[in-house]
């Protein structure tokens, strides 16, 4: 007796989540913050969908002295993919309205969060190579020290304080998950009581 | 004779009761207890406003802050300073040129910011040389000198830089008359009334700072010695304050000081602006240094400018007016409303104040007592606003607080007297330590005074610090006068003899697109280095190029050789650093020019002759970084003759032949 097709909200959150996946294609999704005595200014790090922003220069200069390897947008294939996969979920989004099936917004939430765990895991796959690959000719060595940045959250790394946590980008996706989620919730009738 | 001793006596005896009587009281008397606690600034804590303070014989300008006293900075102006090796690398020696050639050193007298609409913007300090007549302007976006201009048919460049209201025209009145430039200058000096001249130079301003000589008026052969413009209802106007007007040029602490009066003059500016769109003005030869710092070259360069505009003073009558003033007059002083101007008879008992609207009227109905070599003198009643009277002893100058007082410095009787300028009526007076000679309030020559601080700078300090040998530390005191008394919150030494200064809100200055570094991808100099794979060693014959960059911690290259005997080295070093206040410094043992101090961004030069065969180490000057002192490098010289090849590295060594 229930249909499997989704209502008009959910069409309308459905818009606002392809809205929401194209924006972040425009503003940073993640930032790196550093501080330290000698920076009270602070830099910054921010990540892109399609390239590395910030104080990456200064940063780089830093990263010399402990023989981190310097930070380039061309190394990192992820911003010629993270692009087109941004898109690709707007249009699922807008197509998903057309498709009308509740049972497609569910696979694509799973998709999605699937997704976020591949990025997570890739991130920090990219922090540890960058914090624990380091120039053995290195001015500075400590010994035992590493200097992967947190995924998420606040680490000190020598002198530096360093604060991972996601940028303008970063909470559009995850207003994006919570209205998946939410039409999800609601199309399934999850918070009815069984009969 | 017996009469003669006795009252010779009473003299002496008379004289010690007023020296004891007049002994300024100690600080513990002259200090409240809140007095720290005003003046205190705590750490990290940015001071309220920035004090641009002349630094007299050291030809510098000094910059502290208020209330604090901090010295943040000493910018070098007319001298140079090994320490920024400005005058000494090739890019700031042009700075100093002049029509003498290169001087490197002057006497800065007096600072002013520059103004709009007669309130200070806190875009540029202006600075005046006074032996060797120039004026500078600091670009305070980089607190460094932009642009030094020379001034022709001058000596003792004193009455300067004062400003108009709109920053359109800096003003620099000659202190001695001199035979004008093109005319024969070897004349007896006791023909001073028939031959010698006095200028005053109007330089105009541009929107980008540039300084231009619009237009001199050649003026009677007298001492000029300060100026203020006018501003509001008295814009279009300048005052300038005139003593020997006895023209003597011998001991004139005799014979200046024999008329009762001497002369404000008042030059009406748009006046001789029309008379030379009229075509009144002469062009006359003569021979000048116009110097200009270039921003994007990070070079100066040095012109040579050949004639200069000259309007009369005795031919065009409705220009300049005489205001009898007495006596010895110092100090020109223009309140913020623009109507009233106080001379300073620094021999007078008593503070005359001019009225504006007065000297007008008078104009208008020719209230002349007569002419002064050409120049209508006006009636002194007839421009009086009124008079001070009993002020104190030698009265020098006047800044306002923009609450309707006037607080005037006495250089004899040392204090800092607060007078009411409608009703002239003594309201405050506090002593100072010693023989004060100019004074500061933040805005206080402008329209718009924040009367919170006055600053006195003196010239004497016997007693107040640790003595430092026979010269001891020059001073400053500053004064909260945000109360009815002014109350002395703090001294401070000061370097050189500060004479004028002015200052400003701090934010007005900070917020005003202060420079955090050079951009590289800006950086037009003619020997600019953009990234280390772009170093080279060029030689030219005997001249030999380095293109050289720093960066933390490196020189790059680092190992030279092939430098011969007799050749010319220029190492033209970029700082590749991208971030602010990371400077670099360079040094070469034996170098007998100076040090380099490389902002990011910027590209500086050394001139280096080597004067023996061997190994010159370099050497980065400035901490820059935990691995600073590995910041260094070597230069081979060899002998003139020598077939080393000219070779240069980084990081690599090159095959030692003989060391197998
Ligand atoms: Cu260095």
């Amino acid at each position: 007796m229930k249909t499997q097709k989704i209502t008009l909200l959910s069409k309308a959150l459905l818009l606002m989540v392809a809205a929401l996946f194209a924006g972040s294609l425009f503003v940073p999704m993640w930032r790196i913050e550093l501080e330290a005595p000698q920076y009270p200014e602070g830099l910054v790090l921010q990540l892109f969908a399609n390239k590395i922003g910030g104080d990456v220069d200064i940063i780089n200069g830093l990263n010399h002295y402990i023989g981190m390897s310097t930070l380039h947008t061309e190394n990192f294939p992820e911003f010629k993919v993270l692009p087109v996969v941004f898109g690709l979920f707007a249009l699922v989004s807008l197509l998903l309205i057309f498709i009308n099936k509740r049972k497609g917004v569910k696979i694509f939430l799973f998709t999605y969060i699937g997704f976020i765990l591949l990025a997570a895991a890739d991130f920090y796959r990219w922090n540890y190579e960058y914090g624990h690959n380091l120039d053995p000719n290195a001015a500075i060595k400590v010994p035992g020290m590493a200097y992967q940045p947190p995924l998420l959250g606040y680490k000190q790394l020598l002198n530096f304080g360093a604060y991972s946590i996601p940028d303008t980008g970063g909470w559009l996706m995850t207003g994006a998950a919570v209205l998946l989620l939410f039409i999800v919730v609601k199309e399934y009738n999850l918070l009815k009581k069984k009969q | 004779m017996k009469n003669k001793f006795v009252k010779a006596i009473f003299t002496i005896a008379m004289g010690s009761a007023l020296l004891i009587s007049c002994k300024p009281k100690n600080s513990g008397d002259a200090v409240s207890g809140d007095a720290a606690q005003k003046a205190y600034v705590a750490p990290g804590k940015y001071d309220e406003f920035y004090n641009f303070v002349s630094g007299g014989f050291s030809g510098q300008l000094s910059v502290y802050g208020l209330p604090s006293g901090r010295l943040f900075r000493v910018i070098p102006v007319f001298s140079v300073d090994p320490e920024k090796g400005y005058g000494y690398n090739e890019e700031t020696k042009p700075m100093l040129n002049t029509s003498h050639g290169f001087v490197p050193w002057d006497d800065l007298h007096h600072t002013e910011m520059s103004q709009t609409n007669g309130e200070v913007d806190g875009r540029w300090v202006f600075g005046n040389a006074n032996n060797t007549p120039r004026i500078a302007r600091i670009d305070l976006k980089t607190f460094t000198t932009k642009e030094i201009i020379e001034l022709p048919n001058s000596a003792g460049n004193h009455s300067s830089p004062f400003i108009t209201e709109n920053t359109e025209y800096v003003v620099a009145g000659t202190r001695f008359s001199v035979p004008a430039d093109n005319s024969n200058g070897d004349v007896p000096i006791n023909t001073y009334k028939k031959n010698f001249k006095g200028h005053l130079s109007f330089v105009k301003v541009g929107k980008e700072g540039q300084m231009d000589i619009a237009f001199q008026i050649q003026c009677p052969g007298v001492n000029f010695d300060l100026s203020h413009a006018g501003k509001g209802k008295s814009h279009g106007w300048f005052f300038f304050s005139c003593y020997n007007t006895e023209q003597a040029n011998t001991l004139l602490e005799v014979n200046a000081s024999q008329k009762d009066k001497d002369f404000i003059m008042a030059v009406n500016w748009k006046k001789a602006e029309e008379y030379i769109k009229a075509g009144k003005g002469k062009l006359t030869p003569t021979k000048y240094a116009h110097n200009v710092y270039n921003e994007s070259t990070h070079t100066a360069t040095s012109e040579i400018k050949t004639q200069v505009l000259i309007l009369d003073s005795k031919e065009l009558k409705d220009i300049c007016y005489m205001i009898p003033c007495p006596k010895s007059p110092h100090g020109c002083d223009v309140d913020p409303t623009g109507e009233y101007i106080v001379g300073s008879g620094k021999l007078a008992a008593l503070i005359p104040v001019f009225s504006f609207d007065k000297l007008q009227n008078a104009i208008k109905n020719k209230q002349f007592e007569g002419e002064y070599d050409g120049i209508p003198v006006v009636k002194y009643e007839a421009a009086l606003h009124g008079e001070v009277q009993k002020p104190g002893l030698g009265p020098l100058h006047t800044e306002f607080d923009g609450k309707g007082n006037a607080y005037t410095t006495f250089f004899v009787s040392s204090e800092v007297v607060k007078w009411d300028i409608k009703s002239l009526k003594v309201l405050d007076r506090v002593p100072t330590y010693y023989s004060v000679g100019h004074l500061c309030i933040p805005g206080g020559d402008s329209k718009k005074p924040f009367g919170k601080y006055l600053i006195a700078y003196n010239k004497i300090t016997k007693d107040r610090y640790l003595p430092t040998g026979p010269e001891l530390a020059q001073s400053a005191q500053i004064f909260d006068i945000s109360g009815d008394k002014m109350q002395l919150i703090l001294d401070f030494p000061t370097i050189g003899e500060p004479h004028y200064a002015q200052a400003a809100p701090a934010d007005l200055i900070r917020n005003n697109g202060q420079l955090k570094f050079y951009k590289l991808d800006d950086n037009k100099h003619p020997f600019v280095t953009k990234g280390e794979k772009e170093t080279k060693v060029v030689r030219n014959g005997k001249r030999v190029d380095v293109y050289m960059t720093c960066i933390r911690s490196h020189f790059s290259p680092d190992n030279i050789e092939g430098i011969k005997m007799g050749d010319e080295v220029y190492f033209h070093i970029t700082n590749l650093e991208q971030d602010w206040d990371v400077p670099h410094g360079f040094a070469i043992k034996g170098a007998s020019t100076a040090e380099l101090l490389i902002m990011p961004g910027e590209t500086s030069t050394l001139k280096w002759s080597p004067d023996r065969v061997g190994m010159f180490p370099f050497y980065c000057t400035d901490f820059c970084s935990a691995l600073h002192q590995e910041m260094q490098g070597y230069l081979r010289v060899s002998p003139a003759g020598s077939n080393v090849p000219l070779t240069y590295s980084l990081g690599t060594n090159l095959p030692a032949p003989d060391q197998k």
